[in-house]
Protein backbone atom coordinates (compact mmCIF):
# COMPACT_ATOMS: atom_id res chain seq x y z
CA UNK A 1 0.00 0.00 0.00
CA UNK A 2 1.18 3.75 -0.81
CA UNK A 3 -0.09 6.90 -0.07
CA UNK A 4 -0.30 9.88 -2.73
CA UNK A 5 -1.44 13.40 -1.80
CA UNK A 6 -3.56 14.95 -3.30
CA UNK A 7 -5.23 18.78 -3.80
CA UNK A 8 -8.93 19.29 -4.46
CA UNK A 9 -9.76 22.87 -6.14
CA UNK A 10 -13.13 23.84 -5.88
CA UNK A 11 -13.98 26.85 -7.53
CA UNK A 12 -17.76 28.89 -8.14
CA UNK A 13 -19.08 27.32 -11.82
CA UNK A 14 -18.51 30.11 -14.43
CA UNK A 15 -21.18 32.75 -13.69
CA UNK A 16 -22.39 31.78 -10.42
CA UNK A 17 -22.99 34.84 -8.41
CA UNK A 18 -19.61 34.96 -6.13
CA UNK A 19 -20.13 37.41 -2.97
CA UNK A 20 -16.60 36.95 -2.04
CA UNK A 21 -14.90 37.17 -4.88
CA UNK A 22 -16.17 40.35 -5.38
CA UNK A 23 -15.32 42.00 -2.34
CA UNK A 24 -11.87 40.77 -2.80
CA UNK A 25 -12.31 42.67 -6.04
CA UNK A 26 -13.75 45.82 -4.60
CA UNK A 27 -10.90 46.38 -2.03
CA UNK A 28 -7.67 45.73 -4.22
CA UNK A 29 -9.12 49.61 -5.55
CA UNK A 30 -7.85 50.17 -1.55
CA UNK A 31 -4.14 48.72 -2.12
CA UNK A 32 -3.81 51.06 -5.44
CA UNK A 33 -3.47 48.32 -7.43
CA UNK A 34 -5.31 48.32 -10.68
CA UNK A 35 -5.96 46.22 -13.34
CA UNK A 36 -7.41 42.96 -12.07
CA UNK A 37 -10.53 41.40 -12.48
CA UNK A 38 -12.70 38.39 -12.75
CA UNK A 39 -11.72 37.86 -8.69
CA UNK A 40 -13.33 33.79 -7.93
CA UNK A 41 -12.77 32.87 -4.58
CA UNK A 42 -12.66 28.84 -3.95
CA UNK A 43 -11.41 26.45 -1.22
CA UNK A 44 -8.75 24.15 -1.42
CA UNK A 45 -8.37 20.96 0.22
CA UNK A 46 -5.21 18.95 0.51
CA UNK A 47 -5.62 15.11 1.78
CA UNK A 48 -3.21 12.06 2.00
CA UNK A 49 -4.73 8.66 0.88
CA UNK A 50 -3.92 5.16 0.65
CA UNK A 51 -3.99 3.23 -2.66
CA UNK A 52 -2.68 0.21 -4.67
CA UNK A 53 -1.71 2.74 -7.23
CA UNK A 54 -2.08 6.40 -7.99
CA UNK A 55 -5.44 5.90 -10.16
CA UNK A 56 -7.25 3.95 -7.41
CA UNK A 57 -6.25 6.64 -5.35
CA UNK A 58 -7.67 9.14 -7.03
CA UNK A 59 -10.78 7.59 -7.87
CA UNK A 60 -11.28 7.87 -4.39
CA UNK A 61 -10.59 10.91 -4.39
CA UNK A 62 -12.55 11.86 -7.10
CA UNK A 63 -15.84 10.18 -5.32
CA UNK A 64 -14.84 12.28 -2.05
CA UNK A 65 -14.90 15.73 -4.04
CA UNK A 66 -18.07 15.56 -6.22
CA UNK A 67 -20.24 13.80 -2.90
CA UNK A 68 -18.70 15.81 0.00
CA UNK A 69 -16.25 18.78 -1.32
CA UNK A 70 -18.08 20.10 -3.65
CA UNK A 71 -21.81 20.82 -4.61
CA UNK A 72 -22.15 20.12 -8.64
CA UNK A 73 -25.08 22.71 -8.93
CA UNK A 74 -22.97 25.38 -8.42
CA UNK A 75 -19.30 24.60 -7.75
CA UNK A 76 -16.53 22.34 -10.19
CA UNK A 77 -13.37 21.20 -8.81
CA UNK A 78 -9.80 19.98 -9.89
CA UNK A 79 -7.42 17.16 -8.53
CA UNK A 80 -4.29 18.24 -8.68
CA UNK A 81 -1.46 15.25 -7.18
CA UNK A 82 1.07 17.00 -4.99
CA UNK A 83 4.14 16.44 -3.04
CA UNK A 84 5.41 12.71 -2.70
CA UNK A 85 3.80 9.64 -2.38
CA UNK A 86 5.84 7.35 0.11
CA UNK A 87 5.11 3.70 0.62
CA UNK A 88 3.53 3.29 4.04
CA UNK A 89 7.07 1.40 5.43
CA UNK A 90 9.08 4.47 5.46
CA UNK A 91 9.42 6.55 7.76
CA UNK A 92 7.99 9.83 6.76
CA UNK A 93 9.74 13.15 6.87
CA UNK A 94 12.81 11.71 8.96
CA UNK A 95 15.77 14.02 9.18
CA UNK A 96 13.99 16.73 7.35
CA UNK A 97 14.26 20.40 8.35
CA UNK B 1 -53.64 10.81 20.42
CA UNK B 2 -51.64 13.95 19.55
CA UNK B 3 -49.70 13.16 16.66
CA UNK B 4 -45.84 12.84 17.33
CA UNK B 5 -43.49 14.78 14.80
CA UNK B 6 -39.56 14.66 15.13
CA UNK B 7 -37.24 17.12 14.88
CA UNK B 8 -34.15 16.00 14.11
CA UNK B 9 -30.89 17.55 16.53
CA UNK B 10 -27.92 18.20 14.97
CA UNK B 11 -24.39 19.13 17.12
CA UNK B 12 -24.99 22.42 16.35
CA UNK B 13 -28.58 22.67 16.09
CA UNK B 14 -29.77 25.61 17.86
CA UNK B 15 -33.68 26.14 17.14
CA UNK B 16 -34.35 22.40 18.11
CA UNK B 17 -36.18 23.36 21.10
CA UNK B 18 -37.89 26.56 19.78
CA UNK B 19 -39.33 24.18 17.02
CA UNK B 20 -40.76 21.58 19.37
CA UNK B 21 -42.07 24.66 21.66
CA UNK B 22 -44.14 25.56 18.54
CA UNK B 23 -45.36 22.14 17.53
CA UNK B 24 -46.23 21.26 21.20
CA UNK B 25 -48.40 24.51 20.98
CA UNK B 26 -49.94 23.01 17.75
CA UNK B 27 -51.43 20.35 19.81
CA UNK B 28 -48.20 17.88 18.38
CA UNK B 29 -46.34 15.61 20.40
CA UNK B 30 -42.83 16.70 19.53
CA UNK B 31 -40.26 14.02 19.41
CA UNK B 32 -36.35 14.99 19.41
CA UNK B 33 -34.50 12.77 17.44
CA UNK B 34 -30.50 12.87 17.76
CA UNK B 35 -28.82 12.82 14.58
CA UNK B 36 -26.95 9.21 15.38
CA UNK B 37 -30.12 7.41 15.57
CA UNK B 38 -30.97 5.32 12.14
CA UNK B 39 -34.21 5.19 12.68
CA UNK B 40 -37.29 7.42 12.91
CA UNK B 41 -38.94 6.01 15.66
CA UNK B 42 -42.17 5.93 13.80
CA UNK B 43 -43.16 9.81 13.62
CA UNK B 44 -45.10 10.96 11.38
CA UNK B 45 -43.42 14.12 9.84
CA UNK B 46 -39.79 15.10 10.56
CA UNK B 47 -38.35 18.98 10.85
CA UNK B 48 -35.05 19.57 10.75
CA UNK B 49 -34.56 22.66 12.64
CA UNK B 50 -32.62 26.16 11.84
CA UNK B 51 -28.69 26.29 13.28
CA UNK B 52 -25.27 25.71 12.75
CA UNK B 53 -25.03 22.37 12.39
CA UNK B 54 -21.23 20.92 12.20
CA UNK B 55 -20.38 24.61 12.66
CA UNK B 56 -21.16 24.54 8.99
CA UNK B 57 -17.84 23.82 8.07
CA UNK B 58 -16.85 22.87 4.63
CA UNK B 59 -20.66 24.48 3.43
CA UNK B 60 -23.88 24.92 5.59
CA UNK B 61 -25.82 21.38 5.64
CA UNK B 62 -23.19 19.37 4.11
CA UNK B 63 -21.19 17.62 6.88
CA UNK B 64 -25.06 17.15 8.65
CA UNK B 65 -26.28 15.71 5.45
CA UNK B 66 -23.91 12.35 5.56
CA UNK B 67 -25.33 12.23 9.76
CA UNK B 68 -26.58 8.49 10.22
CA UNK B 69 -30.32 9.75 10.74
CA UNK B 70 -30.55 11.74 7.03
CA UNK B 71 -30.79 8.04 5.65
CA UNK B 72 -33.90 7.26 7.21
CA UNK B 73 -34.89 10.58 6.34
CA UNK B 74 -34.35 10.28 2.76
CA UNK B 75 -36.14 6.82 2.55
CA UNK B 76 -38.88 8.49 4.74
CA UNK B 77 -38.70 11.89 2.30
CA UNK B 78 -38.93 9.65 -0.76
CA UNK B 79 -41.72 6.94 0.67
CA UNK B 80 -43.91 10.06 0.50
CA UNK B 81 -43.22 11.65 4.46
CA UNK B 82 -43.42 15.18 5.67
CA UNK B 83 -40.22 16.70 6.02
CA UNK B 84 -39.64 20.52 6.91
CA UNK B 85 -36.89 22.32 6.34
CA UNK B 86 -36.14 25.22 8.09
CA UNK B 87 -32.92 27.71 7.81
CA UNK B 88 -30.18 25.30 8.13
CA UNK B 89 -32.60 22.38 7.79
CA UNK B 90 -33.58 23.84 4.22
CA UNK B 91 -29.68 23.81 3.50
CA UNK B 92 -29.14 20.05 4.94
CA UNK B 93 -32.41 19.40 2.19
CA UNK B 94 -30.45 20.98 -0.63
CA UNK B 95 -27.29 19.39 -0.03
CA UNK B 96 -29.27 16.32 0.22
CA UNK B 97 -31.27 16.43 -2.82
CA UNK B 98 -33.84 16.15 -1.55
CA UNK B 99 -35.61 19.78 -2.49
CA UNK B 100 -34.17 21.61 -5.79
CA UNK B 101 -31.49 24.30 -5.40
CA UNK B 102 -28.86 25.26 -3.51
CA UNK B 103 -28.30 28.26 -0.66
CA UNK B 104 -25.16 30.43 -1.68
CA UNK B 105 -23.80 32.97 0.68
CA UNK B 106 -26.04 36.09 0.92
CA UNK B 107 -24.79 38.56 -1.92
CA UNK B 108 -24.45 41.23 1.39
CA UNK B 109 -22.05 39.17 2.52
CA UNK B 110 -23.44 40.08 5.98
CA UNK B 111 -25.12 37.82 8.78
CA UNK B 112 -28.60 38.75 7.97
CA UNK B 113 -30.58 39.06 11.30
CA UNK B 114 -34.19 40.75 10.77
CA UNK B 115 -37.68 40.37 10.47
CA UNK B 116 -38.80 39.63 6.77
CA UNK B 117 -42.19 39.30 4.90
CA UNK B 118 -43.00 36.54 2.92
CA UNK B 119 -46.16 35.20 0.87
CA UNK B 120 -46.98 31.88 0.93
CA UNK B 121 -47.54 31.02 -3.19
CA UNK B 122 -49.56 28.10 -2.47
CA UNK B 123 -52.42 27.14 -0.03
CA UNK B 124 -52.91 24.24 -1.32
CA UNK B 125 -49.70 22.42 0.31
CA UNK B 126 -48.79 20.06 3.20
CA UNK B 127 -47.28 23.34 4.66
CA UNK B 128 -49.26 25.76 4.01
CA UNK B 129 -53.50 24.89 3.64
CA UNK B 130 -53.74 26.20 7.39
CA UNK B 131 -52.65 29.86 6.59
CA UNK B 132 -55.57 31.98 6.96
CA UNK B 133 -53.95 34.96 5.03
CA UNK B 134 -50.95 34.10 2.73
CA UNK B 135 -49.30 37.47 2.57
CA UNK B 136 -47.35 39.11 3.88
CA UNK B 137 -46.34 36.40 6.83
CA UNK B 138 -43.83 38.11 9.03
CA UNK B 139 -40.92 36.53 10.60
CA UNK B 140 -37.44 36.24 11.29
CA UNK B 141 -34.33 35.47 9.21
CA UNK B 142 -31.34 34.73 10.56
CA UNK B 143 -28.76 33.25 8.61
CA UNK B 144 -25.21 34.45 6.37
CA UNK B 145 -25.86 31.20 3.64
CA UNK B 146 -29.45 32.09 1.89
CA UNK B 147 -29.33 32.81 -1.07
CA UNK B 148 -31.51 30.44 -2.82
CA UNK B 149 -29.92 29.47 -6.10
CA UNK B 150 -30.44 27.40 -9.16
CA UNK B 151 -29.73 28.43 -13.00
CA UNK B 152 -32.29 29.84 -15.12
CA UNK B 153 -33.65 26.79 -17.10
CA UNK B 154 -33.99 25.41 -13.47
CA UNK B 155 -36.11 28.12 -12.50
CA UNK B 156 -38.13 28.17 -14.83
CA UNK B 157 -38.90 24.82 -13.99
CA UNK B 158 -39.90 25.41 -10.79
CA UNK B 159 -42.40 27.77 -11.59
CA UNK B 160 -44.13 25.55 -14.02
CA UNK B 161 -44.45 22.95 -11.69
CA UNK B 162 -45.70 25.49 -8.80
CA UNK B 163 -42.54 24.32 -6.36
CA UNK B 164 -41.68 27.58 -5.26
CA UNK B 165 -43.76 27.67 -1.99
CA UNK B 166 -42.63 30.94 -0.73
CA UNK B 167 -41.00 34.49 -1.81
CA UNK B 168 -39.81 37.85 0.26
CA UNK B 169 -42.44 40.59 -0.26
CA UNK B 170 -41.91 43.91 -0.12
CA UNK B 171 -43.83 46.83 1.91
CA UNK B 172 -46.05 47.42 -0.92
CA UNK B 173 -46.66 43.77 -0.86
CA UNK B 174 -44.42 43.01 -4.35
CA UNK B 175 -42.00 40.04 -4.73
CA UNK B 176 -38.63 41.49 -3.41
CA UNK B 177 -36.01 40.13 -5.71
CA UNK B 178 -31.74 40.59 -5.53
CA UNK B 179 -31.61 44.23 -5.13
CA UNK B 180 -34.73 44.59 -3.37
CA UNK B 181 -34.42 45.68 0.13
CA UNK B 182 -36.69 43.43 1.37
CA UNK B 183 -34.87 40.58 -0.28
CA UNK B 184 -32.26 39.65 2.94
CA UNK B 185 -30.03 37.91 1.31
CA UNK B 186 -29.65 38.30 -2.79
CA UNK B 187 -32.40 35.24 -3.34
CA UNK B 188 -33.03 34.73 -7.19
CA UNK B 189 -36.38 35.41 -7.60
CA UNK B 190 -37.30 36.37 -4.30
CA UNK B 191 -37.32 32.83 -3.31
CA UNK B 192 -37.65 32.04 0.17
CA UNK B 193 -38.59 28.59 0.12
CA UNK B 194 -39.62 25.99 -2.12
CA UNK B 195 -41.04 22.33 -2.40
CA UNK B 196 -40.29 19.17 -4.11
CA UNK B 197 -42.61 17.94 -7.08
CA UNK B 198 -43.51 15.38 -5.33
CA UNK B 199 -45.26 18.03 -2.20
CA UNK B 200 -44.24 15.89 0.69
CA UNK B 201 -40.95 17.57 1.58
CA UNK B 202 -40.39 21.65 1.63
CA UNK B 203 -37.47 23.99 2.75
CA UNK B 204 -38.05 27.70 4.16
CA UNK B 205 -34.90 30.31 5.14
CA UNK B 206 -37.12 32.32 7.25
CA UNK B 207 -38.41 30.98 10.54
CA UNK B 208 -41.93 30.52 11.39
CA UNK B 209 -41.55 28.70 14.78
CA UNK B 210 -39.62 32.10 16.16
CA UNK B 211 -43.19 33.44 15.09
CA UNK B 212 -45.25 30.90 16.53
CA UNK B 213 -46.92 33.30 19.22
CA UNK B 214 -47.69 36.94 19.37
CA UNK B 215 -45.65 37.59 22.49
CA UNK B 216 -42.73 36.77 19.95
CA UNK B 217 -43.62 39.96 17.93
CA UNK B 218 -45.57 37.65 14.98
CA UNK B 219 -47.49 34.78 15.12
CA UNK B 220 -47.40 34.59 11.59
CA UNK B 221 -45.68 31.69 11.47
CA UNK B 222 -48.11 28.96 13.71
CA UNK B 223 -49.69 28.72 10.30
CA UNK B 224 -46.85 26.78 8.74
CA UNK B 225 -46.66 25.20 12.04
CA UNK B 226 -50.31 24.02 12.56
CA UNK B 227 -50.33 23.21 8.38
CA UNK B 228 -47.70 20.31 9.22
CA UNK B 229 -49.63 18.98 12.62
CA UNK B 230 -52.60 19.05 10.79
CA UNK B 231 -51.38 17.19 7.20
CA UNK B 232 -49.05 14.69 9.74
CA UNK B 233 -52.31 13.94 11.81
CA UNK B 234 -54.25 13.06 8.75
CA UNK B 235 -51.58 10.82 7.40
CA UNK B 236 -51.16 8.93 10.41
CA UNK B 237 -54.62 8.45 11.33
CA UNK B 238 -54.61 10.57 14.47
CA UNK B 239 -57.95 12.64 15.27
CA UNK B 240 -57.31 15.57 12.44
CA UNK B 241 -59.59 18.07 11.85
CA UNK B 242 -62.04 17.29 8.72
CA UNK B 243 -61.96 19.39 5.87
CA UNK B 244 -58.50 20.65 5.24
CA UNK B 245 -55.99 20.88 2.61
CA UNK B 246 -55.49 18.55 0.15
CA UNK B 247 -52.81 16.32 1.47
Amino acid sequence: MTSFRFAVNVTPKPGILDPQGRAVEGSLGHLGIVGVSAVRVGRRVELTVDGVDEPVARGVVDQLARELLSNPLIEAYTIEPIGATSSTTSTDAAGEG
Amino acid sequence: MPVRIGVVVFPGSNCDRDTIHALDLAGAEPVALWHERASLEGVAAVVLPGGFAYGDYLRAGVIARFSPIMRAVAAFANGGGLVLGICNGFQVLAEAGLVPGALLRNTSLRFAGQEVAIAAERADTAFTHALGVRRPLRMPVAHGEGCYYADEAALDQLERNRQVLFRYVDASGDNAGPGNPANPNGSLRAIAGVINAAGNVAGLMPHPERAAEAILGSDDGMGIVRSLVESAARVSGSAAPAGVGAR
